[in-house]
């Protein structure tokens, strides 16, 4: 009979699923991962990986329309949807089958099926019932399949699933949710995206370039209501001037569809209606944890909208079920599951670690321009009653911007006024994304304007411009 | 309910302790009376027993945690029948000491120093060693003018950071001595000068022509402790040549007439060292203003000679203390530190067999030593350093003759036992050993 007892089961296999597992084994304890559908979860094969794929087609061909500016010519310049959707979806592929690998290599069991946890340190795994989304990558090889497997920790790593408005459910046709949007049939002459959160602005910014007439709507008065308003404002007029619309403050309150595709009559804050057709709509207003079906209701375990109420290191209320990731609530992103996931095995192992900080978390955004941004914003500072320094440094002033043909962008940082401690870094433009850690290692290492100042930064790099912006708050900035 | 298992006060004065080693692991039964785990105090190693029986469900401080404090929670025993789910609960209200440490340890620990620089370079321990610390705690500490020196770092690699200064800031630990002391505390007693840092010391060696092997307990307490002591006792010397060759006489004779037990084994075998301890202790009887300890404001007059004696064992020394050595027999004494040398080895002694003292005797005869110096290990006074027995040329009535000569030195803490005293108490001791049959009476 096969061995069903473990010491750690994972329930769902996506980027917190199986850094776990592979920390977990790591560590000695002998570790399966359940997964209903897809190796690496949404973040690989729906998520995060596959748009980027998306996002790279478009910017290459954006750069392809803007070939004359580099002094290059390129004519006839067109795409095929088919060939940019099936590049994504062979880049997801090879990354699901690549975490099928790592769970061989690290010997950890992959269960496949739906887990339920049916009672303290037992999970029935039964067949899937999920319909899946097409397509859909092959099962790996090699996995247990149904029945009753034992573990004394029991993780819960069942991510989230869009948020759906009532009335305005996605139908799979004309109202998409990301699901749809990452694998379109063809391209869609127009779009309307509702909500303007990192997904719904990474799908305009594609359909955009791609060349859809797109508009946003947005409830808060900013788009990426998270970020710092300055930034936001920032990537706002850059979308602006390719031609993305902006509806602030405003609500869809019903869709009709029609053989043209969706109308939606949007509301803004003056109470006044207006009616937008276009052939897709794209429903991006967030996303809910994936807490039913898994037994957590009947054993007790504490949930607050929509979302396993954890402590810093992934218990919950019931001694022996942990969770992790988007399911264990905000802020929902694949690397605060994967560092969520190391902490709560580290704990199990009996380490010595210290509990989940969530005030160091980046956020990337892959629109164009890009955004990326950790720690406070400054109003949020403000709030918090810091005395602020805030620092700026535009794309404008950078050597290497003007070269690389991006001069749109702006580093900005705050500091404590009283101890120099870097409260939080914000950037739009060109490869921020790639910039932020620079400023996230700073801050959990506890440096000082001081340090960044006596750091060496190479030349030429758009690097450069984050020192500028730390000179720049104590007014000591060079190249302004 | 599980039960938990602290840490265990090995003697009343005991803080912490450091767990040396688990002999149990989680999942195994144990008994009342199991030794579970060893506990390393500054000089002994002490084993731990269950109190309960139970399975032990859960390790919560792994061996080799330095640094615990008496009565944070390490384990947890449970109860038949109880599974291990049940210890979150159970552990969850003692904070496991090492996460606790850092409010409130650094009192003791914090030497008068004037408030570090934090901004600049890195900043160093009174010790010379540079303490790490981020830039923010750096800067935090001068802010609230705490000394890092006097802070636990709960950080990598006990990194000082921006949570332990609030954790003291909050305990309202860590306090840099106020500006306006300084100039007072370092009038009284001037900084000392810092040994080189490890920095300096390595870098005159090539990284690839030593090993380093980390300090264990009692290396740090030795350290510690003889630093001190040769810093701020005033050490002076007095050298006496006590001849032996009737002490030997009378050792022989006395083992010799030594009933046997049932194995044939004598009840006592004397030692030269045994019969030195004697004689010292009867000493201090006969000049009693030299059996003392210093303290600021008093002359500590003890009313009996508790004679520590050196015992070399592997990685370091320790000195077991034979008390009231003056009242003592002679086999009395020669039984108790055969014990005590066999439990030493073992580092089996409990602190209040090795720590406290009048005095201490330290003998390197055996080793063919002919004569040393001794650090004087307070709160002693004093302490003699004990060369060999040797066939030495004397001169009596005028002639050459052979006799077996010993060349003992005394160190004295002239604070408190001045060279007149000194000499006296060696002359007290030399007539015990050269007229042994006194010490029998």
């Amino acid at each position: 009979m096969a061995d069903t007892n473990y010491d750690v089961i994972i329930i769902g296999s996506g980027p917190g699923g199986y850094v776990t597992a592979i920390r977990a084994a790591q560590l000695g304890l002998k570790t399966a991962i359940v997964e209903r559908e897809h190796m690496g979860g949404i973040c690989l094969n729906w998520g995060c990986i596959p748009t980027k794929a998306l996002l790279r087609s478009a910017e290459i061909y954006h750069y392809m329309q803007h070939a004359k500016d580099y002094g290059l010519s390129a004519e006839k310049i067109s795409f095929d949807p088919a060939a940019v959707v099936n590049r994504s979806r062979g880049v997801s592929g090879q990354l699901a089958g690549g975490v099928g690998f790592l769970m061989k290599k690290n010997k950890v069991d992959i269960i496949w099926g739906e887990g339920k946890v049916t009672k303290a340190g037992e999970v029935t795994v039964s067949k899937t019932s999920k319909k899946a989304m097409e397509p859909q990558h092959p099962a790996p090889k090699g996995t247990k399949g149904e029945g009753v497997y034992k573990a004394k920790h029991i993780i819960v790593a069942t991510g989230a699933r869009p948020r759906v408005i009532p009335g305005i459910e996605p139908d799979g046709k004309d109202i998409w949710t990301y699901f749809e949007a990452m694998v379109p049939p063809t391209m869609p002459k127009s779009l309307i995206v509702m909500g303007s959160g990192a997904i719904g602005i990474e799908f305009a910014s594609f359909y955009k370039t791609m060349g859809a007439d797109v508009t946003v709507i947005e409830m808060m008065p900013t788009i990426m209501p998270v970020e710092d308003p300055e930034i936001s404002e920032l990537a706002k007029k850059q979308m602006e001037k390719q031609g993305i619309k902006f509806l602030l403050e405003a609500k869809v309150s019903q869709v009709k569809k029609s053989a043209k595709g969706v109308t939606a009559t949007v509301e803004t804050k003056d109470g006044k209606t207006q009616d937008l057709t276009a052939e897709k709509l794209i429903s991006a207003v967030g996303v809910v944890g994936n807490i039913e079906n898994l037994g957590l209701e009947e054993l007790g375990v504490k949930t607050d909208r929509g979302c396993v109420v954890i402590d810093g290191y992934g218990r919950t209320n019931v001694p022996g079920i942990y969770a992790i990731g988007d399911v264990a609530g905000p802020p929902m992103l694949a690397h605060k599951a994967e560092h969520e996931g190391v902490i709560c095995v580290e704990k199990i192992a009996g380490k010595d670690v210290h509990a989940m900080d969530k005030s160091m978390i980046p956020g990337c955004t892959y629109c164009h321009p890009q955004v990326a941004s950790v720690g406070l914003t400054e109003p949020k500072a403000k709030e918090a009653g810091y005395d602020v320094k805030v620092g700026r440094f535009p794309f404008i002033g950078n050597g290497k911007a003007i070269a690389l043909g991006e001069p749109d962008g702006l580093i900005k940082t705050i500091f404590d006024a009283k101890t120099g401690q870097l409260l939080g870094a914000h950037m739009v433009g060109a490869e921020v994304t790639e910039l932020i850690q620079g400023y996230v290692v700073a801050m959990n290492l506890e440096t000082t304007e001081e340090d960044l100042m006596h750091t060496v930064f190479p030349h030429p790099t758009l690097s450069e411009m984050m020192k500028e912006s730390v000179l720049d708050a104590y007014g000591r900035v060079l190249n302004m | 309910m599980p039960i938990n298992i602290t840490m265990p006060a090995l003697s009343p004065t005991m803080e912490e302790g450091n767990l040396a080693k688990w002999l149990v692991k989680e999942g195994d039964q144990v008994s009342a009376g199991d030794v579970i785990a060893e506990i390393e105090t500054d000089k002994a190693t002490m084993e731990v027993e269950a109190v309960d029986e139970g399975t032990v469900g859960k390790i919560v401080v792994p061996e080799g945690t330095a640094g615990v404090k008496v009565n944070a929670l390490i384990a947890v025993l449970l109860e038949d029948g109880e599974d291990a789910g049940a210890i979150d609960t159970a552990a969850a209200s003692p904070a496991p000491a090492a996460a606790a440490a850092p409010a409130e340890a650094p009192a003791e620990a914090a030497p008068a120093a004037a408030a570090s620089a934090p901004a600049g370079p890195a900043p160093v321990a009174n010790d010379g060693s540079r303490i790490f610390a981020s830039p923010l705690a750096r800067r935090l500490a001068k802010l609230n003018n705490l000394d890092l020196a006097a802070l636990i770092g709960t950080g990598p690699h006990g990194r000082i950071v921006k949570r332990d200064i609030e954790a003291a800031i909050s305990a309202g630990t860590g306090k840099a001595a106020p500006a306006a002391d300084a100039p007072k505390a370092a009038a009284a007693a001037p900084a000392l000068a810092a040994g080189p840092s490890a920095d300096q010391v390595l870098n005159l060696f090539d990284e690839d022509s030593y090993e380093l092997v980390p300090h264990d307990g009692m290396r740090k307490t030795i350290a510690k402790r003889l630093t001190e002591s040769k810093q701020t006792i005033p050490h002076f010397y007095v050298s006496v040549d006590c001849e032996l060759d009737a002490l030997l006489a009378l050792r022989a004779q006395l083992n010799g007439a030594a009933a046997s037990d049932k194995d044939g084994k004598p009840a006592y075998k004397l030692s030269v060292n045994d019969m030195t301890i004697k004689a010292l202790a009867l000493a201090l009887r006969d000049v009693p203003d030299a059996n003392v300890s210093w303290t600021d404001e008093n002359m500590v007059m003890h009313k009996h000679a508790d004679v520590g004696v050196a015992v070399s064992i592997p990685g370091g020394l320790i000195t077991p203390i034979i008390r009231r050595a003056e009242e003592k027999s002679l086999s009395v004494i020669s039984n108790e530190m055969k014990d005590l040398g066999k439990r030493a080895k073992e580092r089996k002694l409990k602190p209040e067999e090795y720590q406290g003292g009048t005095t201490a005797v330290s003998n390197m005869g055996m080793m063919g030593v002919k004569d040393f110096s001794a650090v004087v290990n307070p709160p002693h006074a004093t302490i003699l350093a004990v060369g060999a027995g040797e066939k030495r040329a004397v001169v009596k009535d005028d002639a050459v003759a052979i006799a077996t000569v010993m060349t003992v030195t005394l160190s004295t803490d002239h604070r408190c036992v001045d060279g007149a005293l000194g000499a006296q108490l060696l002359g007290a001791f030399k007539g015990y050993i050269e007229n042994p049959m006194s010490m029998l009476v």
